[in-house]
């Protein structure tokens, strides 16, 4: 058994792999490069042989697959259990995932049982003279913090979505899919899902390419109507801030921000909103920042790569159409 | 119904401008919050103390100044407020904050509930929350937009706002939670609350009243060292103010971001 080898384990949805998965397993693949051991995938569910066959496709070395009715669903307990059995058996030196709700979750209750370094959320990660060292934003995205793991293994380390990029596929690549028994009854597990309603229409906020929001300049409820239209002619999606989600014209789960979700898209357009530290903190490390806002002195023009002055209702329909003009064959 | 409810003092964020950056508030002296994430769990146990009856107790691990944060979880109406500190404790992890929390709520004794915000947005691990269920052995539900508890039938209804839709879970007590904005309005602290803060003195716990081998808490430096603390680097684009009619403004912006491979 190596001792540097890398576990990263693979959310998923009913057997869909989260594109944050991929980047985990990039990264895995580049950290077992450089540590000389092998990345091995942890897939946990129930009908995964195709997730786990993609893993391979998408560089494990192996896979541990769990597959069992009681994993059908994250839930915390049988997946931590489960995990946390994996690593004492297997002692990988390195646990990597992406920092989507389960991955969190999920590494900070296992370093918890195992008394393990976990470094969250990491932008940047290299391994220097055999170290691994993790650069994370704290203090909503203003500090920058290095950081560097002591004895314990495996280091734990989540990483934030859409900050690296995704493992490539390559359908020839062969690996062991090895499976595993699962370590909870469900009489054991406190925690039962009773339903699941996915968000209706428009893309997944987090893992957005291009994000079109609204701020307090949309007016209101129906101030969001030229956003959507914007937002569906680039296969957007929709975000907001703090200001337009209180006044209640839109949904919390809209909310980039301090108190809202973190993105980090190629592109995002924010339409009437003034950039307050709360909402640059959500979205300033987006690749490319459009700010469409009447007063030139709003901060978010300082962090815009492209700025139009003027009222958002004249420009962002004739954008749609603009765009729609050029992406209609 | 006897909660908990764990708090943190952060750096209030909205004190950053040109002239106080991330460090500079963050360094002592800086102006605190309680976190704002936090003010969420606060109302929820709240709320569940006025619906069911029983009481609630906030807990913090922080020095003196950490007293300010109980004092606005006072006002806003928690029963009691503990302060939890230790000169063996220097900046103290998520999981070594965990270690504290969990022997605070072991030592306060038969807690059906813990609740905490989903994240502090200043360390950003959403760690210290999970870790403590984690060494209490307890189910932690996290994420949740509402919440349901049926203390008759020792369980409760959540509602948890994921990244792809909201999940319905069903858990028993006791248990930990982690709530996001969605769930309530956090109420503004009455005068007459406020006024009982002020005068309230606050308990301190220190490892030896929680029965903590300082050794097991005291060196965080095993598992994490943070080497740098910087400014992230602005490696900012230039702004470039688009011109014209809409309709001129508009095509020269989509032209821009085709270029830039965004369109």
């Amino acid at each position: 058994m190596s001792r540097a080898d890398v576990f990263v384990w693979i959310d998923h949805r009913g057997g869909t792999a989260d594109p944050i998965a991929w980047e985990a397993l990039g990264v895995g693949r580049r950290l077992a490069a450089d540590l000389g051991g092998r990345v091995r995938a942890v897939v946990i569910g129930m009908d995964i042989a195709n997730l786990a066959q993609q893993a391979i496709c998408r560089g494990a070395d192996d896979v541990l697959a769990a597959n069992d009715p009681s994993l059908k669903d994250f839930r915390l307990e049988p997946y931590a259990a489960l995990l946390t059995r994996l690593i004492n058996g297997e002692a990988p030196a390195v646990f990597v995932t992406g920092a989507s709700s389960a991955g969190l979750e999920l590494s900070a209750y296992v370093a918890a049982r195992l008394d393990l370094g976990l470094a969250a959320d990491c932008t940047s990660i290299r391994v220097e003279n055999g170290s691994l060292i993790a650069e994370r934003p704290v203090l909503i995205g203003n500090l920058l913090s290095t950081v560097t793991f002591g004895d314990t293994t495996p280091r734990m380390i989540s990483l934030r979505r859409r900050a690296f990029p995704s493992a490539d596929e390559d359908p020839a690549r062969k690996g062991e899919i090895i499976p595993v028994s699962v370590t909870l009854s469900e009489d054991d597990i406190a925690t039962k899902v009773e339903s699941f309603e996915p968000s209706g229409g428009g893309a997944s906020l987090t893992g957005a390419k291009t994000v079109v929001s609204g701020g307090r300049g949309v007016g209101g409820p129906e101030g969001f109507e030229p956003i959507r239209a914007l937002a569906d002619a680039l296969g957007a999606a929709v975000g907001a801030s703090r200001a337009a989600v209180d006044a209640g014209w839109i949904p919390y789960s809209h909310q980039v921000g301090q108190t809202g979700k973190t993105v980090q898209p190629d592109l995002y357009i924010a339409c009437g909103i003034s950039g307050a530290i709360q909402h640059l903190a959500g979205m300033k490390t987006a690749r490319v920042i459009v700010a469409i806002n009447q007063n030139r002195d709003a901060p978010i023009f300082q962090h815009a790569r492209f700025g139009i002055v003027g009222n958002l209702f004249e420009i962002v329909p004739t954008i749609e159409q603009e765009v729609r003009k050029r992406l209609t064959p | 119904m006897k909660t908990v409810v764990l708090v943190k003092q952060v750096p209030d964020t909205a004190q950053l401008s040109p002239t106080v950056d991330g460090l500079k508030l963050s360094a002592p002296g800086g102006l605190r919050i309680v976190n704002p994430w936090d003010e969420h769990a606060i109302e929820a146990a709240i709320q569940l103390k006025e619906v069911h009856g029983g009481s609630t107790t906030a807990l913090c691990v922080g020095s003196l100044e950490a007293s300010e944060a109980l004092k606005t979880a006072l006002a806003m109406g928690v029963d009691e407020a503990v302060r939890l500190s230790d000169p063996a404790l220097d900046n103290p992890d998520s999981l070594t904050t965990a270690r504290i929390l969990a022997a605070a709520v072991r030592k306060i004794g038969a807690v059906d509930l813990i609740l905490a915000g989903r994240s502090s947005i200043d360390a950003n691990h959403a760690a210290t929350a999970v870790q403590t269920a984690a060494l209490l052995d307890l189910p932690h539900v996290s994420y949740i937009a509402a919440l349901n508890v049926t203390p008759n039938t020792r369980s409760f209804t959540a509602t948890r706002l994921l990244e792809q839709g909201r999940e319905t879970v069903t858990c028993r007590l006791p248990a930990a939670i982690s709530v996001v904005k969605e769930l309530n309005e956090p109420r503004y602290p009455t005068f007459i609350g406020i006024r009982k803060a002020a005068g309230a003195v606050i308990p301190e716990w220190s490892l030896a009243d929680l029965d903590v081998d300082p050794t097991s808490v005291g060196d965080s430096s095993t598992r994490l060292i943070e080497s740098n603390l910087n400014i992230p680097s602005a490696s900012k684009a230039e702004l470039e103010i688009i011109e014209g009619s809409p309709e001129e403004a508009a095509r020269l912006l989509v032209d821009r971001l085709v270029d830039e491979g965004v369109v």
